[in-house]
């Protein structure tokens, strides 16, 4: 439950031994490398071209399997992706990376041969449209070039519009009505009609000016074979191309057994990638190299001896002090761990912050808890994240670490689920009520908030103070360790007074007694009142305390008191524990309602198990959605606006960022 | 026919409420997971594995329409058109109606506001997707007054049956 302490560490080693020494770091993982220093002497490499070649083998790699799983589906079992990478035996690494020549050739051949299959692919719908657009011509017995004969004039070609002959004939004897014309019509349709016109050759030029104007236009390929014969050529060559492209299609599919190998390639140049980019990070001299970077303390000291044993490099290791840029490592017990994942999404405390981690995942889990309230949804969310964590042992941390804290939440909303009475909503009695005649009620542990939600939403109310009243106790907390205590008094006491005693003085009020129940003593509500008023005069004197001109340093301690508008809106805003917990309950006793109209016969108990399960999924699914999304934000927005400053950096240990297999083991 | 409306004024008057609140946040809901799934499906023609990140972000505005669902359910419970019919007063015919209103008119706004934001999330995501936890967070604020209008309707509809008019 801290913040780890860092080490900035620095190896002075030999240039030979620069590969080893980063492949040592990355499987390590524990080091983040920072710019080194470059001067006369040790020198900034610049390896771009190399990187970009390895990022090149990798997207080759990555095309290369992608394609197989186009042409062979890859078998994946139920969830597989929970189970995270595959571990890789130190033999098929080396059996892999020693024949990475050999699989990188047969990517190259696999990705060739399916670009050349799309290319025959977009030929074939050529070809396809060159043939289609034939059809009309088939009956045609000539080739379409014809032109006649020694004392004729054919002309061949089309109308862009339904014509019949008799129609054509017509036009043509108005506009050349000296000329005999044979017409044969070869097909029409309403688009086109095309047609085969025969005249005396010594009428041709007078006989084309007439089928122009008459909107007669020739094909616009015209073959030298009749179009049958070339029609035929065409489906020959489509066959030709199908043929093709099954040898390509097989070319990929006999490669099917070296998806595996693809699969690593890409891993292992976007490794390889990776390095280089950490080379970058380095100075080097002729000989030798220096490296900087960030580690934490537990490691330091591990790393220094191997390193120095392995490679004869000296490492130096030294504290960071104040150093901007160090990142932020947290450290937290079992239980707190799983919400650091919440806090990053957020922002890592600065290095010199409390680690807030453990109170928070306290109020994290019953914050939660209450306001998914409910012990079977808990139940089954429980048992959901535990068989998850328990099947797929591989699991990624990041995935891990969510499942753990959504089964610490399972946890603690089946807790608030039995202290407020609900199970699946109302579902015992209702289902005692339907199938067995005789109404169970299971009575809350400590009360329904369904019946009593005004008790409820005092409970919200008083569960936000304390929330907050931590937020502040942390701020203090930071105060007294900087050495400024007495700013503990200023900004948390303060607050603590004015809001404590506002809630004692309301207490002891007949009108707030009407609403909660409650009534304190006229002395302890005056007592509260005293209270808050000696914290409101803190504010106002302390708050602006950073202004030496007195006028400044009072209007900012009036700004300052302004503030309780702002912690009105805070503590109102943990009603939402009450209405979301209520919106749980009350829509799951919707659905059993809707589940139980059917009755208890066959077709009433098949649709009351239908309507059961559908429904509470559902409400299950938009349920946990509100909690979480709620519970961030009452933790973000109301807790870490008391204390949080954030913005630290987080930490980015060099290390194997693979996709497909994890390769940790040192080889 | 009018003495029968008249007869049944309070009853109708508490169906009217049921009905608007269900309708006018379902109304804001539709449109804003609808919105949503346009923007959504958007970003799925790039990138097919951001859709369970995107699906988070078109449902976060679902919300209200299942607020309005509730309101609607626990009035016609009340007046007993579920079960045996009970004699609803005209005073308590509005009031269920009046009770009705925050969750009608807060769930529509309010859905169609965090529609749009959940839209702009789901940009967010796209382009960064570590920054969910922050980018999920924004729409959160705006349905806050979503929850704040379903706590007084709520709080209101459990109240009604205690008032003896």
């Amino acid at each position: 439950m801290a913040i780890v302490q860092m080490c900035k560490i620095s190896v002075y080693a030999l240039k030979k031994h620069r590969k080893a020494i980063l492949e040592f770091l990355q499987r390590e993982g524990a080091v983040e490398i920072i710019n080194s220093p470059s001067n006369d002497v040790f020198e900034v490499e610049d390896l771009s071209s190399q990187q970009a070649q390895f990022l090149k083998f990798s997207s080759v790699a990555s095309q290369a399997w992608q394609t197989i799983n186009k042409y062979c589906k890859e078998d994946k079992a139920f969830l597989e992706s929970f189970n995270g990478r595959k571990n890789i035996s130190s033999e098929n690494y080396y059996t892999f990376v020693d024949n990475k020549d050999e699989i990188m050739s047969v990517a190259a051949e696999v990705n060739a041969a399916e670009k050349r299959q799309a290319e025959l692919k977009a030929e074939i719908i050529k070809l396809e449209n060159r043939r289609d657009a034939l059809r009309p011509w088939l009956d045609l017995d000539v080739p379409m070039r014809f032109k006649g004969t020694g004392s004729t004039r054919a002309f061949i070609g089309l109308f862009q519009e339904q014509i019949s002959r008799e129609a054509l004939l017509e036009g043509l004897a108005k506009k050349a009505p000296d000329i005999v014309f044979d017409i044969e019509m070869i097909s029409s349709t309403t688009e086109q009609t095309c047609v085969f016109i025969l005249c005396n050759k010594k009428h041709a030029e007078q006989a084309e000016t007439a089928l122009r104007a008459l909107g007669f236009a020739y094909p616009q390929t015209p073959s030298k074979q009749t179009p049958r014969e070339s029609e035929e050529i065409l489906q020959k060559r489509i066959e030709e191309y199908r043929a093709k492209i099954a040898d390509c299609v097989y070319t990929i599919e006999k490669n099917v057994g070296m998806r595996h190998a693809f699969k690593f390639m890409e891993d292992y140049f976007v490794m390889r990638a990776d390095k280089y980019e950490m080379i970058k990070r380095l100075s080097n001299s002729q000989r030798c190299f220096v490296l900087t970077g960030y580690t934490t303390k537990k490691d330091a000291e591990k790393l220094e001896s191997k390193i120095t044993k392995r490679f004869g490099a000296y490492v130096e290791l030294e504290d960071p002090g104040s150093e901007k840029n160090v990142p932020t490592v947290l450290h937290n017990n079992a239980i707190s761990r799983p919400v650091e994942g919440v806090i990053s999404t957020y922002s890592m405390p600065q290095r010199n912050e409390p680690d807030p981690t453990f109170i928070m995942s306290i109020f994290y889990y019953i914050l939660f808890g209450i306001m998914f309230s409910d012990a079977g949804y808990g139940l089954v969310m429980t048992l959901a994240c535990f068989t998850a964590l328990k099947k797929f042992k591989g699991m990624e941390s990041g995935l891990k670490r969510s499942v753990k804290m959504f089964m610490y939440c399972g946890i603690s909303t089946m807790f608030w689920g039995i202290m407020f009475g609900s199970f699946f909503g109302d579902a015992i009695s209702v289902i005692s009520e339907t199938f067995f005649n005789h109404k169970i009620v299971i009575d809350a542990l400590w009360f329904n908030p369904v019946t009593n939600p005004m008790r409820m939403l005092m409970f919200s109310f008083a569960l936000g103070i304390v929330h907050l009243f931590s937020g502040l106790g942390i701020l203090a907390y930071k105060h007294i360790k900087s050495g400024h205590a007495i700013y503990a008094v200023y900004d948390t006491l303060s607050w603590y007074f004015i809001v404590g005693g506002a809630v004692l003085y309301l207490l002891s009020q007949d009108m707030m007694a009407g609403i909660t129940g409650i009534k304190l003593p006229q002395t302890v509500g005056n007592i509260g009142g005293i209270l808050a008023i000696i914290g409101a005069v803190i504010v106002l004197i302390f708050a602006g305390r950073e202004s030496v001109n007195p006028v400044k340093r009072i209007l900012k301690g009036a700004y300052g008191l302004y503030g309780i508008t702002g912690y009105l809106s805070d503590i109102l805003s943990y009603s939402r524990l009450l209405a979301l917990g209520l919106a749980t309950g009350v829509i799951g006793q919707v659905f059993n309602q809707i589940a139980a109209i059917g009755g208890s016969g066959f077709v009433g108990t098949i649709l009351f198990i239908v309507v059961f399960v559908v429904g509470h999924t559902l409400n299950i699914g938009i349920n946990a959605l509100g909690a979480y999304v709620h519970t961030n934000r009452l933790q973000f927005v109301e807790f870490f606006n008391k204390f949080y400053e954030g913005d630290g950096k987080p930490f980015e240990p060099f290390a194997v960022k693979t996709k497909y297999y994890n390769i940790k083991e040192e080889f | 026919m009018l003495s029968a409306l008249v007869s049944n004024s309070g009853l109708i008057l508490a169906l009217l409420g049921a009905a608007l609140a269900t309708t006018l946040a379902g109304i804001g809901s539709a449109i804003a997971v609808g919105k949503a799934g346009i923007a959504a499906a958007g970003v799925l023609t790039e990138d097919p594995s951001k859709f369970g990140k995107v699906l988070i972000f078109q449902l976060l505005p679902a919300t209200q329409g299942i607020y309005g669902l509730l309101i609607g359910f626990l009035i016609i419970s009340n007046v007993g058109l579920l079960g045996e019919a009970k004699e609803v007063s005209v005073v308590q015919g509005l009031l269920y109606f009046c009770a009705a209103m925050p969750i009608a008119f807060g769930g529509l706004i309010s859905a169609i506001y965090q529609g749009k934001c959940s839209i702009a999330g789901i940009a967010t995501v796209n382009k960064k997707p570590d920054q969910m936890g922050k980018a999920i967070l924004l729409p959160a604020m705006v349905e806050t007054y979503a929850i704040l209008a379903l706590l007084i309707s709520m709080l209101a509809v459990f109240g009604i049956p205690n008032v003896t008019i």
